[in-house]
């Protein structure tokens, strides 16, 4: 007989080794999450997949599945919290939706939705950020940027190679590229390569390929970010 | 009815875009004239927000009007909304706030293409520039927000529907856009 824990009262299976998340995941269940996915290592920064396990707040894409863990996920409370969360996500960065390429198809965007997130509750930052528009084939828009680390994951486990660093920590952390310049153009990136495709947000883009496919007719324009998040990842953390 | 909910409307730092898609009701403005009537509006020209109910703010704050406007609305309306993007975050006007002021109008009114009689305005009747556009929740106390660039003729059909049969507004995932 299989190890189960509990989310939200319901009883699901996981192998030693299965993060919650990825308990949760094969089991259909959807925990909001930013900067983790299937394909990278965990890394438990973006803080929306915070859950309650046997009344302590954790992370459910780092924390382990463990035999009698009962875990809240699906609550007023953790809803609250991620919608902060979100909003300070918002708030930090430079986030117009209207005039970026990657509205409809942005998963900050989508969880925002997902969370009935209708303001932004703080006051803003408006920090100065810088546009890389120097690459050829791929634009790096740093007002984006939300410090997911999923493009330094990709470039390092994927594409075997170094393009992404985060540099700085609390309110002065930011994204670099490993070049002596600091700019994409003198790094080995590619249009191929997995990191220039993983950003969740708008901040790195592919050059001449914007608005192929119209606002209105775009992922999250009639799906919740949930339907779309457990089809794609189901199947990578089920069997 | 005797007694009209009265809607105030306004547009700070905004396109009247919203406005427009407020309008977009079409035929249902009809309906919602039997039980609403209009307050200081750009519909009416009525110029001062006195008594109303409902006050629907477009645009974000970029200058001392836009502030006086703003706060005369929270004065005199029992529940004020934020209309769209530019009122919630600054929206397209808050992406001038990367560039200092003087570099902007020396743009616009010294330095760009096709400029002539180059001088900045300076009348004394001009309201003053704020250094930053700011979103309207950071200067006074909002209710409610509608999202969207601008939010369709729907959403404000669903709000002032539910608000006025006495109902939480609540939108529905469809509604709710950012673009």
């Amino acid at each position: 007989m299989s190890k189960t824990i509990t989310i939200d009262g319901n009883t699901i299976p996981f192998d030693d080794g299965q993060t919650i998340m990825e308990a949760a995941t094969a089991a259909g269940i959807y925990i909001p999450h930013l900067c983790h996915h299937p394909e990278f290592t965990p890394h438990g920064s973006c803080k929306l997949c915070t859950v309650k396990v046997n009344g302590r707040i954790c992370s459910a894409c780092t924390f382990p599945a463990m035999e009698g863990q009962d875990v809240l996920n699906n609550t007023k409370e953790l809803t609250d919290d991620r919608q902060l969360i979100t909003q300070m996500l918002f708030v930090e960065g430079n986030h117009f939706c209207p005039s970026c390429e990657k509205t409809g198809n942005c998963q900050l965007q989508a969880v925002a939705y997902h969370l009935n997130m209708l303001d932004d509750h703080f006051p803003l930052f408006f920090p100065n950020r810088e546009v890389d528009a120097s690459h050829a084939d791929v634009m790096i828009d740093h007002n984006r940027c939300i410090f997911c680390t999923l493009c330094v994951r990709a470039s390092q486990e994927k594409d075997s190679k170094d393009v992404f660093a985060i540099s700085g920590r609390g309110i002065n952390k930011h994204l670099i590229i490993n070049s002596k310049s600091g700019l994409l153009k003198d790094t080995d990136i590619d249009a191929t390569d997995r990191a220039a495709h993983i950003c969740p947000t708008g901040a790195i883009l592919i050059k001449r390929t914007g608005y192929q496919v119209p606002i209105g007719e775009r992922i999250y324009d009639h799906k919740q970010i949930d339907q779309v998040s457990l089809e794609t990842e189901h199947h990578k953390h089920g069997e | 009815m005797a007694n009209k909910i009265r809607v105030a409307t306004t547009s700070l730092a905004g396109c009247f875009g919203c406005h427009m898609s407020f309008l977009d009701i079409d035929e249902r403005m009809l309906q919602l004239a039997e039980v609403v009537e209009f307050g200081r509006s750009p519909i009416n020209d009525i110029e001062h927000c006195i008594d109303c109910d409902i006050g629907l703010i477009e645009g974000g704050v970029c200058n001392s009007e836009n502030v006086h406007v703003l706060r005369e609305f929270r004065k005199n309306c029992k529940i004020l909304v934020a209309v769209g993007a530019c009122a919630i975050n600054g929206g397209l006007p808050a992406m001038r706030n990367f560039i200092p002021l003087e570099e902007c109008l020396s743009e616009a009114y010294l330095d760009g293409i096709g400029v002539e009689n180059a001088q900045i305005p300076s009348d004394p009747e001009l309201p003053l520039l704020l250094d930053k556009v700011r979103p309207i929740h950071e200067v006074v106390k909002i209710d409610y927000f509608l999202p969207g660039c601008p939010p369709s003729a729907d959403v404000f059909w669903k709000f002032l529907t539910d608000l006025i049969e006495g109902r939480e507004p609540l939108l529905p995932y469809e509604l709710v856009h950012y673009d």
